[in-house]
């Protein structure tokens, strides 16, 4: 028996960047944008989407794909809105994969009905690192980070705040009751992804999210127009 | 956490270029960016790695040094910490040269010789 070295030089994530090119050319024939969500666990992404999807998106046809390692409580949450749901479970019996890659999308695609889309909604699995690695083929990525989480949350978690087009700081109506300073935030943020756009909500109270909403109706036309 | 998830990458990567032969060594170019905590990633690859022809393989990790370079004034520069702002003059237009490498540089595969040859 001996011994080669085998020369490989490859990006140990080009499977899923493969199949990530491969989902976002069935998007874009059926002319659908796509927008990855992501999230800690328990930022509100649910209720963020609850609300925008109940007042609707302008005239954009809106699905979601609803990534949880179990269960369909978050589908459930949507299911009244009249938007097609599909809920895609990354767990099989105990525990699953933190995150969402190209392949679970991929997998799901058949029961997303795109050619009833102009937007789809991914909201991947609440986690703060995983999420930030797997490229699904999407048009966008929005970072909801809610004050109740604390205000250091871009500094110790810079690939998923480098990861994204939007930062969306949530639950604003309870900054009077934590110690989230918006300054420290956006402080620690501009260090690790200066310039990046920023939004600040409350899906409770519906506070500033006209903004969050035209931002999402303008995503189809700017994910068309030429880079 | 997500060490998992990319030691599953790595294992996938290094089984495909195996082609079947059994893997001694994965040699791993890992950047600073990727936050990849390099006990964490060895513990999940011994872990991913079995029952593939992975199984017993050595992780050879080379961590990759984060370096920048401002656009605006062409200051060159490798970070410590995650700061992406030009130290010298301020703007964000700031390139990043290398630290997001993820990169399987080289597999070590044992190959079987014809009976009566092993060594």
């Amino acid at each position: 028996m001996h011994r080669v070295r085998v020369r490989v030089v490859e990006d140990a994530l080009d499977a899923n960047a493969t199949i990530a090119r491969a989902n976002r050319a069935d998007f874009d024939r059926h002319g659908v944008a796509v927008l990855n969500v992501m999230s800690a666990p328990g930022a509100g992404k649910t209720t963020l989407l609850e609300r925008l999807l109940r007042d609707g998106l302008g005239d954009l046809r809106v699905g979601v794909l609803e990534g949880d390692v179990e269960g369909s409580l978050d589908a459930d949450r949507l299911a009244h809105l009249h938007v097609p749901v599909t809920q895609l479970n990354t767990g099989s019996g105990f525990g699953g994969e933190c995150h969402l890659d190209a392949n679970m999308v991929r997998s799901a695609l058949p029961s997303v009905p795109l050619e009833d889309l102009d937007l789809l909604i991914v909201e991947n699995v609440g986690n703060l690192v995983c999420p930030a690695e797997f490229r699904l083929g999407e048009d966008a990525r929005i970072m909801v980070s809610s004050v109740t989480e604390g205000d250091d949350k871009p500094g110790k978690y810079p690939l998923m705040f480098r990861a994204c087009e939007l930062v969306v700081v949530n639950k604003i109506d309870l900054l009077e009751h934590v110690d989230f300073s918006m300054e420290r935030f956006d402080g620690f943020l501009d260090t690790v992804h200066p310039g990046v756009e920023r939004l600040r909500v409350s899906a409770r109270t519906g506070e500033g999210l006209d903004a969050l909403r035209d931002w999402l109706v303008a995503l189809p036309d700017r994910a068309a127009a030429p880079a | 956490m997500h060490e998992f998830s990319i030691a599953s990458a790595v294992v996938d990567t290094a089984v495909k270029h195996a082609a079947g032969r059994r893997v001694t060594v994965v040699s791993l170019r890992c950047g600073r960016l990727r936050q990849v905590v390099p006990d964490a990633l060895d513990f999940a690859f011994g872990i991913v790695a079995r029952e593939t022809v992975c199984e017993g393989a050595r992780l050879d990790q080379e961590l990759v040094a984060a370096q920048l370079r401002c656009d605006a004034c062409d200051r060159g520069w490798e970070i410590e910490v995650p700061a992406f702002r030009c130290p010298t003059c301020g703007t964000a237009d700031v390139a990043v040269l290398s630290g997001e490498e993820l990169e399987v540089e080289s597999i070590e595969v044992s190959e079987t010789e014809e009976a009566g040859c092993t060594v």
